[in-house]
């Protein structure tokens, strides 16, 4: 059998989230707020 | 500095204390490992953009509430625990493993084309990958995590170690176990391998 002389890595090609996925974690990020009062924590997402 | 190359733990810092940007950078940064951790474990798009998505509310929630994360140069690792639980959580919830890996629609070997080959050489090279997979399989499970690791997941020694708990020594260890047992299984089996 032939042999294969190729460099190609075993690693997949990058795979990657999609962009709407991102957007939504990085607007999530932006509309969470924390308010700490006390002990406790209150979040608040805004609209 | 550029703030695309500042370190991971001060990007975190500059987040909790309030630039939306380090998070964006620190998502874009690691967004291929855990993306690629989750499908390696999960083998489904869909699922796997549920669970990272999941990863990061987590994330963001932990930094924001300033509780339990204690940044010591970890944070890729931190977030693939987080990751690693919430696929734990999904498959205990779906009461079911994935099986039959290779044989799943969307197979980690099915991404591997190089359209330099001819279909025999591509019949070939998907045979020994084929082969490697299954034997990869045969170790014991700390040896295939490490595997699966550097060549699948092309995460350092380092980032390994620090995954799995254990020194960056006790994790080339578990490589060069890895990698003899893979010899023993190649000759016992008498399987050709093409370099």
């Amino acid at each position: 059998m032939a042999k294969l002389y190729s460099k190609r890595k075993l690693a997949t090609p990058k795979m990657l989230p999609k962009k709407e996925t991102i957007r939504l974690i990085l607007q999530y990020s932006c509309a969470l707020n924390m308010i700490k009062v006390g002990n406790m924590n209150f979040e608040n997402i805004a609209n | 500095m550029a703030k695309s190359q500042l370190p991971d733990a001060v990007l975190v810092d500059k987040y909790i204390s309030g630039d939306e940007n380090a998070l964006a950078i620190l998502v874009n940064r690691h967004q291929s490992k855990i993306y690629g951790y989750i499908y390696s474990k999960v083998l489904d798009r869909d699922i796997t953009e549920d669970i990272f998505q999941e990863t990061f509310f987590k994330v963001i929630h932990t930094l924001k509430s300033r509780k339990y994360y204690n940044e010591e140069g970890k944070f890729l690792s931190w977030v693939l625990r987080i990751a690693s639980n919430l696929i734990i959580d999904k498959f205990r919830s779906d009461k079911k493993m994935p099986m039959n890996r290779d044989t799943d629609e969307l197979s980690v070997f099915a991404r591997i084309t190089d359209d330099s080959l001819n279909a025999e050489r591509k019949l070939i090279k998907n045979q020994v990958e084929v082969d490697i997979k299954t034997i990869i399989e045969k170790l014991p499970h700390d040896q295939k995590e490490v595997i699966m690791m550097r060549y699948y997941l092309d995460m350092s020694f380092k980032e390994i170690a620090d995954y799995t708990g254990v020194s960056v020594n006790t994790t080339l260890g578990r490589m060069r176990y890895a990698i003899t047992n893979m010899r023993k299984v190649i000759e016992k089996n008498k399987i050709y391998l093409p370099s």
